[in-house]
């Protein structure tokens, strides 16, 4: 071994060479031992550790994306398209991919509003909706952009990393306030709806049924995603597409409401409040539904302004209000023949028993009195000129012999005091008023007086529009009580035909004279057609023959739970007018709820409306038999 | 053989040997540079004409004797001195005073340090008695600390540890003392703490993704972290040629200069890079070999310490790529896309041709 040894004085050629020569080998070798280590490293990471790094490439390589499906579409009964998809752009942008942090995003905000119409209620459903997602996914920031939006906002692409137009499909609706209270709207997904949802099946999607039939019906309207296996750049750009499950569209819907029907109660409604129900006796399908005042849900769709909300919000008549569903109002006597009925099943009274009417009623040992609309009095009545005429005195002395409970368990047949069971979220129940039930919630005994005038559908009664609706359905189909559906038929994408949908049958109410229902139904008909009727202006002109009861549902304090006597009232104090009726008499084809508030008498106010939605439904129901 | 070229030319003085392993690499590099250039073919011409300009420059430069290679030598490496003073003060490039711009080419002087570091060691220790002594050891280390130190300003880390290599190469083959070499070695295991506080930020955060990569994935340790990757997911066999994913979708960053290992690695997988290593070996072995009957102390220095510095290019490019050393910019030799590496390191195989042209015992 040739080592240092001192500092020589002359050069020594040979000693040198061999030093060197010794130096090379000993680099040499250790050269090979280092390259061997490298090439260790290389068999780990490209041997040992193979499978996860070829995993982790992959994973590079390929994304996975959702496929959207189509939003089902909704028709009404006769085909006419009543929501629908159409194609518009919304912006969306991807966090993670903004320069800046937060700062930063919000610095993009801030440019962005110059192009497009950006409020603080764009920004925070932004924001909001940031947490939905992972960071590297796009978050819609606005809906349904405009034209001029998506060019401005092309032109200017350039300076925004990490925002992008996407085309997409945006549920519209083309009548707009007509079928909001029915078909609800969609809008932006939030984290509450994600929480309700499968997360798989919304990963893409970006919008929601809110309420309404799109909110009942969102899981078939919506469909089930697809997905899509994509190569992907560094940059995430879609290079080839490996692989593609389609997306299954979401049902179609036929719901059993008429537009044409809807149309005509609408507009005979007029300016005021009120609520048009309109169901088929034969099946329990719901015709109309028409609560008035009603929105646009369009505006809803992509995501309303804080402005427009508050606009809707303070709007006259509480458009966001469903009364068809949820206004409780006192049935006053539209309760009459559901009464009666009770009346002459339980054998309390025959259709030849006559009651005496002076005008003024008292109950045994009071001297209070119950008085009839007419001061006179309409002199001895029987149940069919009771109901004729709306005889308060007959139903008080029949109430007060049938007594609160029997009332109550006659009537719950007729579904008073429960939810009818519709295929739209959000009904009310009403309120059937007994003995049982004032205890526990007022802890007070039950009064006679309570009875008297429960017997003419005031007092503590609360009904919906719809419930009402339902049980004249119920009383003139012979005691069939359907749940009502909205939904006549589906048809999802494999399937060839539309699959109808039956309204279910709650409750067969049992009949012990059919006699005795025909009489109740001679008793509405001469409402109409009548002498004496109280709404004998609904039949002038009319092709058909229509039944009916006229009501007044009073307007009383709900805080004070008092009555206020009918004086000379503001407008907002005065009565609302009821008219339930069904047509034709002979054969029933519909049965109507209509309330108008602070219409004053039934006859005046909400008869003409039901004989508006009637024509317009028989006419076209004949013209559809009179066809080959 | 029949003679076409003129007489006063000469026999040419090639080797063989050297030049075919060479042309190997260089094919390989080009046929890589395809792939990870997303199949440009415009860059591979690019880097085919600086290849053929580099063996040119070496054809040339072999057929120059040692000894006027020598006398040049001074004047070199005084001329790259002064470049590196004017880098300082007119240099062009991103952030960093590298480049200067002559206006047909930009030209890296760094770059050139490389071969006129060694050299000028050479040429001062031909003549002096070896081992070194005290004083030759002490001149050697001012000959190759003041590029290293203007280098480092540039600031260029990377390629000042690479001259300083080189320099001290020579020194080794010298025959420096052990006790010596473990001393500087010593010294240097305890300046890094010192190196640490007058690097720069950006020069820690390197350091710092080196050592904890995952750290940072998007950041700092995305090159790590994506060239890891791609080495691993190659395997044996690899995915095959221009089927690199993480390349061809530009998920390795810099993959056709200093990443460029990693395209390979990841098409070739275990083999390519194996067969790579090996011809790499046979380079520096043939080239330890032309210096062991090199005529002079000189030439035998210097062909044994391009030698070695052509190991360090590789060791710490083939570190870097698979993770187990700091990303510094060391490109790989004759396959990393770039023009100045490329031709001064054939000009450097030209010299080490004109050694084995003008060998001890030539016919």
């Amino acid at each position: 071994m040739i080592s240092y040894k001192g500092h020589r004085a002359i050069k020594d050629e040979r000693d040198e060479r061999r030093l060197f020569e010794h130096r090379a080998w000993v680099g040499f070798i250790l050269i090979v031992l280092c390259i061997l280590a490298l090439l260790v490293r290389y068999v780990w990471l490209q041997i040992f550790a193979f499978d996860s790094f070829s995993t982790r490439s992959e994973n590079n390589r390929v994304a996975v994306r959702p496929v959207v499906p189509n939003r089902g579409i909704i028709y009404d009964r006769r085909g006419r398209v009543i929501a629908e998809n159409r194609p518009a752009y919304r912006l969306e942008i991807i966090p993670e991919k903004v320069p800046g942090k937060l700062p930063g995003l919000e610095a993009l905000l801030d440019e962005l509003s110059g192009l497009i119409v950006l409020d603080e209620n764009d920004r925070n459903a932004f924001h909001k909706s940031r947490g939905n997602y992972r960071v590297f996914d796009s978050v819609p920031l606005k809906f349904n952009l405009s034209e001029r939006e998506v060019a401005r906002f092309a032109v200017n692409r350039h300076r925004f990393q990490g925002v992008d137009v996407v085309p997409y499909l945006s549920r519209y609706y083309p009548y707009g306030e007509l079928l909001t209270h029915i078909l609800g709207y969609t809008s932006r997904l939030d984290a509450d709806d994600i929480s309700s949802v499968d997360e798989g099946n919304y990963r893409g999607t970006r919008t929601i049924g809110k309420i309404g039939i799109e909110k009942f019906r969102e899981k078939e309207l919506h469909g089930v995603s697809g997905f899509e296996r994509v190569e992907t750049n560094v940059r995430g750009r879609v290079l080839k597409v490996l692989e593609r499950q389609n997306a299954i569209p979401g049902t179609d819907l036929v719901l059993s409401i008429d537009v044409a029907v809807q149309q005509a109660a609408w507009d005979a409604l007029g300016d005021r409040p009120g609520s048009v129900v309109a169901i088929d006796p034969a099946d329990g399908s719901v015709i109309a539904l028409v609560s008035k005042p009603a929105y646009d849900p369009n505006a809803f769709v992509g995501g309303i302004s804080q402005q427009d909300y508050r606009d809707i919000l303070s709007a006259p008549g509480r458009p966001l209000f469903n009364r068809a569903l949820n206004g409780g109002y006192e049935p006053g006597s539209t309760l009459k023949p559901f009464v009666g009925l009770a009346g002459l099943e339980l054998g309390l009274v025959t259709p030849e028993t006559r009651v005496f009417s002076n005008g003024k009623f008292y109950i045994e040992g009071y001297n209070r009195p119950y008085r009839d609309w007419k001061d006179t009095g309409h002199g001895w009545v029987n149940i069919v000129s009771a109901l004729e005429q709306s005889v308060n005195t007959y139903f008080y002395q029949l109430a007060m012999n049938l007594g609160i409970d029997r009332m109550h368990d006659y009537l719950e047949q007729f579904g008073f005091g429960s939810p009818t069971g519709i295929d739209v979220p959000g009904e009310g129940k009403g309120l059937l008023p007994s003995r049982e039930w004032k205890r526990a919630v007022h802890a007070q005994p039950w009064y006679p007086g309570e009875t008297v005038i429960a017997g003419i559908g005031q007092g503590f009664n609360v009904v919906t529009p719809l419930q009402l609706a339902n049980a004249v359905s119920s009383l003139v189909n012979g005691g069939t009580r359907y749940s009502p559906r909205l939904v006549y038929a589906v048809k999802s994408t494999d399937a060839e035909r539309a699959k109808r949908i039956r309204a279910p049958v709650e409750l067969q109410v049992p009949v012990s004279d059919p006699q005795n229902w025909q009489t109740i139904l001679d008793g509405m008909d001469l409402v109409v057609n009548g002498l004496r009727g109280t709404a004998r202006s609904v039949a002038v002109g009319a092709h058909f023959r229509t039944g009916g009861k006229t009501g007044t549902a009073q307007v009383y304090q709900l805080a004070a739970g008092k009555k206020d006597k009918q004086k000379e009232v503001a407008e907002h104090l005065r009565d609302h007018a009821w008219f339930i009726a069904f047509a034709p008499v002979e054969a029933p084809r519909i049965a109507i709820a209509v309330v108008v508030e602070h219409g004053g008498g039934g006859s005046t106010a909400a008869a003409p409306v039901a004989r508006a939605t009637i024509d317009v439904w028989l006419d076209q129901e004949l013209e559809q038999e009179l066809k080959p | 053989m029949k003679r076409w070229w003129p007489a006063w030319v000469g026999a040419p003085r090639l080797d063989p040997v050297l030049l075919v392993l060479l042309l190997l690499i260089s094919g390989f590099g080009l046929v890589v540079l395809y792939s990870a250039s997303g199949q440009d073919m415009a860059v591979v011409n690019r880097q085919a004409i600086r290849l053929g300009f580099g063996l040119l420059a070496m054809l040339v430069i072999s057929q120059v004797p040692p000894r006027v290679l020598r006398a040049w030598t001074p004047w070199l490496y005084g001329f790259g001195v002064a470049m590196l003073l004017a880098t300082l003060v007119v240099g062009v490039g991103r952030s960093t005073h590298r480049w200067l711009d002559l206006g047909l080419l930009r030209f890296q002087p760094s770059e050139m340090m490389k071969l006129a570091v060694p050299m000028m060691v050479a040429w001062y220790l031909h003549s002096r008695v070896l081992p070194p002594s005290v004083k030759s050891t002490a001149v050697t280390l001012a000959i190759l600390l003041i590029p290293t130190l203007l280098i480092y300003r540039q600031p260029d880390l990377g390629t000042a540890l690479l001259v300083a290599t080189s320099g001290v190469f020579t020194l080794y083959l010298a025959g420096l003392s052990w006790r010596v070499l473990l001393g500087f070695a010593g010294l240097a295991t305890a300046a890094a703490p010192v190196l640490w506080l007058v690097m720069k930020e950006y020069q820690r955060d390197r350091v710092r993704t080196f050592l904890n990569p995952e750290a940072d994935p998007l950041g700092h340790g995305w090159n790590i972290i994506q060239s890891k990757i791609a080495v691993g997911s190659g395997g044996l066999t690899g995915k095959g040629w221009l089927n690199g994913t993480q390349s061809n979708l530009e998920f390795i960053p810099e993959r056709h200069t200093d990443f460029i290992l990693a395209v390979l690695s990841e098409e070739f997988g275990l083999i390519g890079v194996s067969v790579l290593m090996l011809v790499y070996l046979m380079v520096i072995a043939r080239g330890l070999y032309i210096a062991t009957i090199a005529r002079d102390t000189g030439s035998r220095l210097l062909a044994g310490s391009l030698s070695l510095t052509l190991f360090v290019y590789v060791l710490v490019n083939g570190g870097m790529v698979s993770g187990v050393l700091p990303v510094v910019g060391v490109p790989l030799p004759l396959i990393s896309y770039g023009g100045t590496a490329a031709v001064t390191l054939l000009a450097g195989f030209g010299m080490m041709m004109s050694i084995y042209g003008h060998r001890k015992f030539i016919k």
